[in-house]
């Protein structure tokens, strides 16, 4: 691999160029130092850590009925993932049952939380590369449009749109109200119809395949030695998902495909994340056809904060979200806190690949191939 | 003293501070339009709160771009940075000298009109250098570049395009090329007259700038490009100067290929026919910018040089063969 900071500088004209950390495509608090030798990036210099919130500290300070609040904080855009590693984490140490009522009720969650979390990326991927100004701010508000359809199931669940503290340790909080499911089904019913409807104004568009067929394509090996994850490493043509491989949440009940596509470029990603948005409303449909009754949680509703304790230990659990892989590992002393906890963040691993891929295109494909990769900054900087 | 008595300076002046002052209201009242027409394809309302169906919207957005403060960089080269606003909107305003708005309303009919016009039009490209020059800014910089590069290859097929229905007319009088469609518009011509509105709408999206070819604003790479540092009224004048092009290119395009004022009814209606069959182009280019998104600057130079200018050469060639084979010969 190139050492990309061992750059040439003698011989020619080169310009340094900041983008970020306040740019209209800088995805948050993203900060690449470029250097350029006309409009070809010649060199990288990622800067991260703008959003630096002390998440692995802040862990340790407050108790398991609090924290996947907070969790919900790493990853904004996804939430439901987040947290739900963290609980698995605690439930793994203690042993905890989970009803199956919960079970199923944390995949519908984080279906849904992969449809909104994906309608917020191709509208925000689809800016990078069309503007605000121009196709992309369209494609993006169609994006939204439907993102806020999802959000609304959420509200009318937790009471909350962004963050949402759904989980809890041995269960979920919350069970749906009456009317949700047919709610459910016609929210997913509209997306679907509306999925057709970007991939008619996408994929055949020779603007669009323009900027994104063999853009920032991603070897399977560089894939692999990065440890990159998620729609990333399936567009690289590798077959693995979580949720296949190794089953949690009793994902192991329900039919779905795993979308693999070789190229590795912009383009692949794209698709891999179109089909795992049918994907997940299939899944949805078989959530809330086989939605069991019983409890929602093993454990009483949270009343105090040193009601969950959890037996000295540790473990790693791992979810697949909506941008990869999601690790949390928990360290616990039996007391109501952990005594440590680590996060495994998808896109701080995603975004390691940049380096690698940008070298080489122009600065019109640097925006592009960020946007296909899809990072959240509260989860890179935690 | 009647009308026609004056001298025709006199007349040139008093006709072109008329057309001046309407084009500025209708320059306003462009970008609602483009806001709303934006909106609508979005499923967005777009502008409603100010007056009646947010019809004082671009009355408000003037005034306050006229109290905006007026910040200039500390490294900026202050003549050019100053300058280059101006430079740009002239013109951008020159190029409806040539446009006659019905018969005998116009600045100036000129022999050359068309070449007028393309000549006059490519002139931007040194106010648009110059902004991006002056703001002593690497965005703008790239941005300035990026203009150059693209002005320069789009200009060729554009004139290309525009040369069509001139070898139609056999004038490049406009007046004349307007006359030349009272039987059949352009745009109606077997075959070559579409593929010549498609260039013409084509290039004319790229000379402009205007998504998917506005490389040089590209927000989400460049910020805003050659404007980055400009604010208030400075911004302004940049934002009118690209409007008034457009809204020129319309023109240009409706004179071209739709018949100009060609329309039933009286004959001052004729200007009302043709304001509305530019307004027509100028929503067929707004609805291109609202719908693709951007391509690369090197995609923008390889589709203009080994694509639009084979293709519009070719063009001309074929007008050619087919003008020789119509004309009947003695």
């Amino acid at each position: 691999m190139p050492d990309v900071r061992a750059i040439d500088y003698a011989g020619s004209e080169r310009l340094t160029m900041n983008m970020g950390p306040q740019h209209p495509s800088a995805h948050g608090v993203f900060r690449a130092i470029l250097t350029l030798e006309g409009e070809t990036v010649v060199g990288v210099d990622a800067v991260i850590g703008y959003l630096h919130r002390c998440h692995e500290k802040l862990a340790e300070t407050l108790a398991y009925v609090q924290y996947p609040s907070i969790a919900s904080k790493t990853d904004y855009v996804a939430a439901m993932s987040s947290e739900l590693a963290y609980v698995m984490a605690a439930e793994r140490i203690g042993q905890f049952e989970v009803p199956k009522r919960a079970q199923y009720l944390r995949v519908l969650m984080s279906e849904l939380q992969r449809i909104a979390s994906h309608c917020l990326w191709l509208g925000t991927w689809c800016m990078d590369m069309g503007g605000a100004l121009g196709g992309g701010a369209t494609i993006f508000l169609y994006c939204i449009r439907e993102r806020e359809l999802v959000l609304d199931l959420f509200e009318s669940l937790v009471g909350a749109r962004l963050l949402y503290g759904f989980h809890q340790v041995g269960g979920v909080r919350y069970d749906i109200p009456e009317g949700w499911t047919a709610e459910c089904r016609k929210t997913i019913a509209l997306i679907e119809q509306r999925l057709d409807e970007y991939e008619a104004m996408l994929d055949d568009n020779p603007f669009f395949t323009m900027r994104t067929k063999g853009v920032g394509a991603i070897s399977r090996a560089l894939a692999q030695d990065v440890g990159v994850s998620g729609p990333l490493l399936r567009g690289s043509g590798l077959n693995w998902d979580l949720r296949r491989n190794q089953p949690y949440s009793s994902y192991d009940d329900f039919q779905f495909d795993v979308p693999v596509q070789a190229a590795g470029d912009c383009f692949a990603r794209y698709r891999v994340r179109m089909v795992e948005f049918r994907q997940s409303i299939r899944i949805i449909r078989q959530v809330l056809d086989g939605l069991p009754a019983g409890p929602i949680s093993s454990r009483p509703g949270v009343k105090s904060l040193a009601q969950v304790k959890v037996p000295k230990g540790e473990a790693y659990a791992r979810v697949e979200g909506p941008r990869g892989e999601v690790g949390c590992f928990l360290v616990a002393d039996g007391s109501n806190k952990p005594y440590r906890m680590k996060w495994r963040g998808a896109s701080f691993s995603n975004l390691a690949v940049l380096p690698h891929i940008l070298i080489g295109c122009g600065v019109a494909d640097v925006v592009a191939i960020m946007g296909s990769v899809d990072p959240v900054f509260g989860e890179v900087d935690r | 003293m009647s009308w026609g008595a004056l001298p025709p300076a006199v007349q040139a002046l008093v006709m072109g501070g008329v057309i001046l002052g309407a084009l500025t209201g209708i320059l306003a009242y462009v970008t609602l339009l483009e806001r709303k027409f934006a909106a609508r394809l979005q499923s967005r309302i777009g502008p409603y709160r100010v007056g009646p169906r947010g019809l004082l919207q671009p009355i408000a957005d003037g005034v306050k771009l006229l109290l905006k403060e007026d910040v200039i960089p500390e490294t900026a080269d202050r003549p050019v940075f100053n300058l280059a606003p101006v430079v740009f909107l002239i013109p951008c305003l020159l190029i409806f000298g040539v446009i006659p708005f019905a018969p005998g309303i116009g600045v100036a009919d000129l022999d050359t009109g068309v070449l007028f016009f393309l000549a006059i039009s490519s002139v931007e490209i040194v106010g648009l250098f110059m902004a991006g020059w002056g703001s002593n800014n690497k965005y703008a910089l790239l941005s300035a570049m990026r203009a150059v590069n693209q002005i320069i290859s789009y200009d060729l097929p554009f004139i290309m395009a525009t040369l069509v229905p001139v070898m139609l007319a056999g004038s490049l009088r406009l007046s004349e090329i307007a006359a030349a469609q009272s039987r059949l518009w352009f745009i109606a011509y077997p075959v070559i007259g579409q593929i010549a509105f498609v260039f013409f709408i084509i290039t004319a999206v790229a000379a402009e700038n205007r998504v998917p070819f506005d490389i040089l604003e590209a927000e989400s790479e460049l910020v805003a490009g050659f404007r980055v540092e400009y604010s208030g009224m400075k911004f302004a004048i940049i934002q009118l100067a690209e409007y008034a092009h457009v809204l020129g290119t319309s023109f240009l395009g409706a004179l071209l290929f739709l018949g100009a004022w060609a329309g039933p009814g009286p004959i001052w209606l004729g200007p009302v026919w043709f304001l509305l069959k530019a307004l027509l182009v100028f929503l067929l280019i707004t609805w291109v910018r609202w719908s693709f998104v951007r391509i690369r600057v090197d995609q923008i130079l390889r589709v203009s040089w080994k694509l639009m200018l084979p293709a519009s050469l070719l063009l001309l060639l074929a007008t050619a063969a087919t003008i020789v084979w119509r004309t009947p010969h003695a």
